[in-house]
């Protein structure tokens, strides 16, 4: 029992990390229908950037932290006006590669600049502490990464739903020539998306350094994808369905691995096996509705 | 023009014997490492040309021709190591008898390589080819992941993530250029007959392409199905030059060269590929310098920067694709026409003076 309460704890954990990072994932596809490959990259900018903050710079762990939400979402949106918005109207494909090959440049200029080796992320004592309950042990981080992933969709559910920000970004995901004939300012709704999406890969790519304490170069490449998947699971475009997906993906891996210890060592292929899964019998994700093209 | 046919004819028979010679020669004449570096040119324009057949030719935004190229390379290994070799790398978990005393020639083993890998194309087309674009190439992505991680379990038949040594090493140039001509030729043939047709037509416009009456998805998978064969047979050839595999060799990376050589080459263009295969691969190697420590004049000290390479490729990637979409060749190809008529006008110009 107690063995199942922890399975619990993490799979809520790894879940709303998950959630996190596949809310930015959603939000920039709705708007361009672009996988940003270059978002998965941020997480692990961000994660460097509190790495460097605390230990080099030796900031206070919150303004390390602020630093590198910042920094990152500068990243995000300069990523977007020189690689994304030059491609706006070639073919799909170009953008992708354009995509591919950002993410790729990040990879290795943080292999150049930081070195392949994996580091050991520097936990602040003021937020990690250990909380027993009964026979149970756990991290505060259990209940602190719920907390901040809940707190941020309602922020971001606030801003889509409420403002007139928000009310743009809508109408660029549903029909872009026309919103501009509306005179919306569809470069700046896409920066907005831009800065939304990077800052919450900033916020998942710190808290992910802190639950699993380690950076190295290549360690937003899973994750990312697997976000992405959860994403496409919800239903893409649509922030809930990215909520949703996310627990489900991270329920899933945390409880096959501990219920079926035999197959742990394909616990990196279950995402890919429930994307394609979901790609061919319910094309839309949970929450999506699948559409068909027209001429 | 029956007179342009053959000329056309000879000419294609001196481009043989011309590059047959230059094998020839190299073969005696070139050091083992630039022996190895042409060999391994040509396994990248067999990868090229293939991935071009979907990328550029199709329309269709696949990634998983690591995959494809892991599985090749598995089957040519398991095929041609010596029972004895097997014996002592399976140290984990012997071997599954069935294999244990399987011993092929390199030939037929390349081969199969290349009919498995064809055949995992196929199972894989089916489900991932109803998708488009970006969500196919995240699915394919995810199939060539699947295919490593499987790999890397599956310890009985693959030796898990310890990999494979002892592949018996084929050095020879006329083995891999020869197998990479071959490849250009029947993917020549293919892009000029109907169902080449077909695959432009898919990917210039889809509904368009239904409309005119082009089965659309059993093209898709054809085209998909060719791809992962020569993937395959360029896995195969990779097993023989490296003489050793392991599941980490096909990571995403690898995906990424060989889109690399596709775009820079141009999408559409089978030379594009064949030269801009050999470019990169000499690039890969002269670039190495900038990886390795080395001193200015004895002035200064210059560290060496591992992963610098891939940095200079992947802004040369998005340099080509933001600027310069049609990279080397565009869509054009090599062909004897343009030199006839350049001859043609030449001549007439100086018969008019």
């Amino acid at each position: 029992m107690d063995i199942f309460l922890q399975n619990v704890a993490n799979s809520i954990t790894l879940g709303s990390l998950y959630a996190l990072i596949a809310i930015g994932y959603t939000m920039v596809y709705g708007i361009i229908r672009l996988i940003n490959f270059a978002h998965a990259d941020l997480l692990m900018v961000a994660a460097y950037i509190a790495f460097y903050g605390i230990l080099i710079f030796t900031l206070p762990w919150y303004w390390a932290f602020i630093l590198a939400i910042v920094l990152t979402t500068l990243l995000g949106v300069s990523i977007e006006k020189v690689a994304y918005r030059p491609l706006r109207n070639s073919p799909r494909i170009s953008v992708l590669i354009s995509a591919i090959g950002v993410s790729f440049l990040l990879q290795n200029v943080a292999i150049v600049v930081i070195g392949a080796r994996p580091k050991p992320f520097p936990r602040p004592e003021q937020l990690v502490w250990n909380i027993k309950v009964g026979e149970i042990s756990f991290l505060s981080l259990t209940i602190l990464i719920p907390i901040i992933t809940f707190i941020l969709l309602i922020l971001v559910m606030f801003i889509v739903k409420r403002t007139k920000m928000g009310i743009a970004m809508r109408a660029v995901s549903r029909d872009f020539e026309t919103s501009s004939l509306m005179s919306v300012d569809v470069n700046k709704v896409i920066s907005t998306t831009f800065v939304i999406g990077s800052a919450l890969a900033g916020v998942g790519g710190i808290m992910w350094s802190m639950q699993y304490p380690q950076v190295d170069p290549l360690m937003g490449l899973f994750p990312g994808i697997k976000c992405f998947i959860a994403a496409v699971m919800g239903g893409i475009g649509s922030i809930p369905g990215a909520m949703i997906g996310g627990f489900v993906l991270g329920i899933c891996e945390i409880m096959i691995v501990a219920f079926l210890p035999g197959l742990s060592g394909y616990r990196d292929a279950f995402a890919f096996v429930i994307l394609i899964l979901i790609l061919l019998f319910r094309p839309g994700g949970i929450l999506g509705e699948s559409t068909v093209e027209k001429v | 023009m029956d007179d342009r046919k053959n000329i056309k004819f000879i000419l294609n028979i001196v481009l043989l014997l011309i590059i047959g010679i230059f094998l020839w020669w190299g073969q005696d004449n070139l050091s083992a490492f630039y022996i190895r570096i042409l060999n391994l040119s040509a396994i990248f324009a067999i990868l090229g040309i293939s991935m071009n057949l979907v990328l550029g030719f199709t329309g269709m935004f696949s990634l998983g021709h690591s995959g494809f190229m892991c599985i090749g390379a598995y089957v040519a290994a398991i095929l041609t190591m010596s029972p004895a070799s097997k014996e002592i790398i399976y140290f984990m978990e012997p071997i599954v008898p069935v294999l244990a005393k399987v011993q092929w020639p390199i030939l037929p083993a390349i081969i199969a390589a290349g009919i498995v890998a064809a055949i995992f194309g196929f199972l894989i087309g089916i489900p991932a080819l109803r998708l488009r674009d970006d969500y196919l190439a995240i699915a394919t992505l995810g199939f060539a992941e699947i295919i490593r991680i499987v790999v890397t379990n599956t310890i009985s038949i693959t030796n898990g993530s310890l990999g494979l040594k002892n592949i018996p090493s084929v050095k020879s140039l006329w083995v891999y250029w020869g197998i990479a001509i071959i490849t250009i030729i029947i993917l020549k043939k293919i892009i000029n007959s109907n169902w080449g047709y077909a695959f432009k037509a898919i990917r210039d416009n889809e509904i368009a392409a239904e409309a005119m009456g082009v089965n659309i998805f059993s093209h898709k998978v054809l085209s998909f199905t060719i791809g992962a064969f020569f993937a395959g047979i360029a896995g195969a050839l990779m097993a023989f030059l490296i003489t050793s595999v392991d599941p980490t060799m096909f990571r995403f990376t690898f995906t990424f060269q060989i889109l690399l050589i596709v775009v820079l080459g141009g999408m559409g263009s089978l030379t594009g590929s064949v030269i801009s295969a050999v470019i990169i691969t000499i690039l890969m190697e002269v670039l190495r310098v900038v990886e390795q420590p080395f001193d200015l004049f004895g002035l200064l000290q210059i560290p060496g920067l591992p992963g610098m390479r891939m940095v200079i490729f992947a802004i040369g990637l998005l340099l080509v694709i933001l600027f310069y979409r049609q990279g080397l060749m565009g869509t054009r190809e090599f062909n004897w026409d343009y030199l006839l008529d350049k001859i043609h006008s030449f001549k007439k110009r100086g018969a008019s003076m």
